[in-house]
């Protein structure tokens, strides 16, 4: 066992991206819920007494909600699949323009059960991201992002501290209303102060920029007008390729263009930006993050899983089980050996330092 | 070093600019202090030194700003990191890494310093601040003056010549700012680095200081010169200052020390005078309004209160002072119910306030909390009264009569964000009195108030003890304790350390005794105003 120590972030983030991959090939309630638990225990054994190492049952009760909004979509909305009717809302005739919109009408368990799936699928994506963020802050992966990133860099700071900033912001909301005798339940209170929130969240989010700003992000040194604005471009087709990419890697129906070749053009775009504006810009690393044994060890521990869950893939049905007709999904033993697997980290990755109990910590928050 | 030359900002959709034809200039190796009225712009002009104000303001900036004989147009905040080091007024809202080093080293890594001169560089600054036992620490769990010498630390890295400062002890307890003000000089008189800083205290920094900027606010001319001269006119001044225009001391002293070496002559003269002369009124507490019993608290692993037996009588103004962290602001919001005791008792108006309903809990404890501004969101003043009478089931017009009452003439149509601090903390204090409860917390109220705004704040709360409020004011202000509180209740690591009369408690503090406690000592003279009463009785005495 090594000496306690942070990993590096991109080992931890690289393993949680492959956890998540497993997660978007299946709707295999078993295989998502294995997910969540082998997330859930690498989360418990390995994160850091940080403030953000909290972020894990945010992202666990936000899936809980989306499971929710999906389900009760599907009763509202959802397309009518034929089967065992548990109960029939009103039904509600749309004019001709909403047509392939259905409203009320029979709601079988067969739509259920398959909602449900879908909702734990997302579930268990936003399970691995928790446990990415809880497991390394995101601001570690944030230094590694090259300078000719610049405004990307930026834009991903304040989304990253948005979310984490707007949880202090709706606190302090919450509070301040208590304070002038408002009732703090409710969804009125919650519309209420969502203005407040989000403008203080903002706010920080923007006094974070000026902060990195002055403090010298995104110096250019001595590159001229031109390479700068070659290296811009590149950066925005590379970034758009990649969301197409990525966008079609996830939509069976999207053309085969939009996936492989949108992602190979992005990626080639970046690695152009990179070059041409790398030349001009001086960026150093402080005690650079080594990449050793447990770095490989957890980075090989999603990647076999992911491998597991591609090669039960190819071999039939089992990670898409039917909900038409309702079977009770087949538990493949090869996705459940990667699963088990990518659970490793739990044990081979190093503790982090520990940190003293601060006698002050949070008690001035 | 730095220079302003008839530099007028603009905000946009404000009506008038917030900085009117500025010039100076700070030569190098100056410590520069930026002094004026709240919301005179003193901020504006800090962040304009590297340009953040109009880059990242919004505005427009006329005439011209240049550092090291880079001018701000032309250079953005980025390419200056190596020249000016910027901290803000939240130190925290800054922090870009997680750890203290990774912060320190943060500036280095954007400017591409070679990695051996990266670490060297790191451990002189760990040194040079005392951060080294802190450096594998989260910044999160660092305590305010920590915290502002990390930021501190963080700018410095980078190797600049010029330190901007928005305000860097108004948050701390007096221990804290004397760390963070020895870090200061000892950068000023040790590497001669150039420092501009705005601070409100200028008890703490004004003996520090080679060169006062002095921002009016009202759009007449800034004024530029040395202490004894900018103070000499200024309105503005410590109370030592105070004391010295009092006694005729010249040239104005500025310093405790400096006070001390010429007040031999009046601290004799005072020496006879009975204390009955210059101590305000007593009041007579009336009845018991709150009490904890072993109030105990914890965040996580961390205790916060460690059985804590206080109590609060009508009609007294208690101070609550301790260091940062020592459960100040812990205790307030037990005692207003937005905490549930982990175990102990609360008791306001014989109930307890975390067990009531909002609206039930306004109407036995009332708390301003530290940002004032979080209670304000509607978006003009009488929109925030109507609301409040509203929210607190009230007659129309309640809140609107209290504010009146408070700060006079607000115009109801502006938005809360552009009141004035004082004007903003008053609309907050309205708001909580509305409902008349008869215990009033503030926690940390003079913090961004000019000595003007603190004057009046004490009036008001003089205005609600004797009224019959409990009122209680956590606070570092050791100044405004001496001109306002009954009793002062000290806190240390969640525990009550000293509770009794504050003249007793914070005369013979070396931390919490006010300037003139100081330079009179061993007589108790707190104030300035205090001194000015002793002196009438003591001329009329036939001893003189």
């Amino acid at each position: 066992m090594s000496a306690p120590r942070l990993l590096h972030p991109g080992a931890w983030w690289l393993w949680a991206v492959a956890l998540s991959a497993c997660a978007l090939r299946t709707t295999n309630p078993v295989l998502l819920c294995l997910i969540i638990a082998v997330a859930g225990w690498v989360v418990v054994s390995r994160r850091a007494d940080v403030p953000w190492s909290r972020s894990f049952a945010s992202c666990l009760r936000l899936g809980m909600i989306v499971i929710i909004v999906r389900v009760v979509f599907q009763i509202l909305f959802g397309v009518r699949v034929s089967g065992m009717t548990l109960f029939t809302i009103p039904e509600v005739t749309l004019p001709d323009w909403a047509a392939g919109v259905s409203l009320g009408g029979p709601v079988t368990l067969e739509s259920l059960m398959a909602a449900l799936y879908q909702g734990l699928r997302l579930a268990a994506v936003l399970a691995c991201f928790g446990a990415a963020t809880s497991l390394c802050s995101p601001y570690r992966m944030l230094r590694a992002l090259p300078t000719v990133l610049y405004e990307a860099g930026v834009a991903v700071t304040i989304a990253f501290t948005f979310a984490p900033q707007a949880i202090v912001a709706s606190r302090q909301v919450r509070e301040a209303r208590r304070l002038r005798g408002r009732s703090d339940r409710g969804v009125r209170a919650w519309t209420a102060s969502a203005l407040p929130v989000l403008e203080g969240a903002l706010d920080r989010a923007v006094a974070l920029a000026a902060s990195m700003d002055s403090r010298g992000y995104g110096r250019r040194g001595s590159s001229s007008v031109a390479v700068r604005r070659r290296s811009i471009g590149l950066v925005l087709l590379g970034l758009v390729a990649i969301a197409v990419g990525s966008y079609g890697l996830l939509d069976p129906g999207a053309p085969a263009l939009f996936r492989v070749p949108a992602l190979a053009l992005g990626a080639a775009a970046l690695l152009g930006a990179l070059i041409a504006g790398g030349r001009s810009t001086t960026r150093t690393r402080y005690r650079p993050d080594p990449w050793a044994a447990p770095e490989w060890i957890v980075s090989f521990a999603g990647v076999v899983a992911f491998g597991s869950f591609v090669s039960v893939s190819r071999m039939g049905d089992a990670l898409n089980p039917s909900t038409n007709p309702l079977e009770v999904p087949a538990v493949p033993v090869l996705a459940v050996v990667g699963l088990l697997v990518a659970a490793l980290p739990a044990w081979c990755a190093p503790r982090p330092p520990a940190l003293v109990a601060p006698s002050t910590m949070a008690v001035a928050a | 070093m730095i220079r302003f030359e008839h530099v007028t900002i603009t905000y946009p959709e404000a009506s008038a600019p917030t900085l009117v034809d500025v010039s100076f200039e700070v030569p190098e190796g100056e410590l520069c202090l930026v002094v004026g009225v709240t919301g005179s712009g003193k901020s504006t002009l800090l962040r304009a030194v590297n340009g953040l104000v109009p880059r990242f303001s919004g505005g427009v900036l006329a005439g011209s700003v240049t550092i090291d004989g880079l001018s701000t147009s032309a250079v953005p905040p980025r390419d200056l990191a190596d020249v000016v080091g910027v901290v803000g007024q939240d130190p925290a809202a800054g922090f870009v890494t997680d750890y203290v080093e990774d912060e320190l080293a943060y500036a280095m890594e954007n400017l591409g310093v070679a990695p051996d001169v990266m670490r060297r560089r790191v451990e002189d600054i760990l040194d040079l601040l005392g951060l080294h036992e802190l450096r594998n620490r989260p910044l999160a769990s660092l305590s305010g003056g920590q915290q502002q010498r990390v930021a501190i630390g963080s700018v410095l890295t980078a190797g600049p010549r010029v330190l901007v400062l928005d305000e860097p002890t108004s948050a701390l307890d007096p221990a804290a700012a004397e760390e963070v003000l020895a870090a200061l000089t000892r950068l000023v008189h040790d590497l001669g680095i150039t420092v501009l800083i705005a601070e409100h205290r200028l008890e703490r920094v004004v003996q520090y200081a080679d060169r006062i900027v002095m921002v009016p606010g009202d759009g007449r001319q800034v004024v530029v010169g040395t202490p004894a001269e900018v103070f000499g006119q200024s309105s503005v001044a410590p109370p030592v200052v105070e004391l010295g225009r009092l006694a005729g001391w010249a040239p104005l002293p500025l310093s405790v020390r400096d006070a001390r070496r010429v007040a031999g002559p009046l601290r004799e003269q005072l020496a006879s005078v009975d204390s009955a002369h210059f101590s305000r009124a007593t009041r007579s507490p009336g009845e018991v309004i709150a009490t904890t019993n072993g109030l105990q608290a914890s965040y996580g692993p961390v205790t916060a209160l460690r059985g804590v037996d206080v109590e609060f009588r009508a009609g007294e103004v208690v101070a609550l002072m301790g260091r940062n962290g020592a459960g100040k602001s812990t205790l307030l919001n037990h005692l207003v119910g937005l905490r549930e005791p982990a175990s102990g008792a609360v008791q306001v108006m014989g109930s307890q306030p975390h067990r009531l309903s909002a609206r039930d809990v306004v109407r036995v404890a009332g708390l301003v909390p530290q940002d004032s501004g979080v209670l304000l969101y509607h978006d003009t003043v009488a929109a925030e009264c109507s609301a409040s009478d509203r929210d607190a089931g009230l007659t129309n017009g309640t809140t609107r009569t209290v504010l009146d009452r408070i700060v006079p003439g607000v115009d109801p149509s502006t938005h809360p964000r552009d009141l004035s601090e004082g004007q903003r903390l008053g609309l907050a204090l309205s708001i909580v009195l509305a409902s008349e409860p008869p215990l009033l917390l503030l926690d940390e109220p003079t913090r961004g108030l000019d000595y003007g705004a603190k004057q009046r704040l004490v009036a008001v709360l003089e205005q609600l003890a004797a009224d019959g409020h409990a009122v209680v004011i956590a606070t570092h202000d050791v100044e405004v304790v001496a001109s306002v509180a009954d009793r002062c209740i000290v806190l240390a690591e969640g525990e009550v350390v000293a509770d009794g009369p504050a003249r007793d408690v914070v005369v013979h503090s070396p931390v919490f005794a006010p300037q003139v406690a100081k330079v009179l000592a061993p007589l108790a003279l707190l104030t300035v105003h205090e001194v000015e009463l002793a002196l009438a009785v003591a001329s009329d005495s036939p001893y003189k």
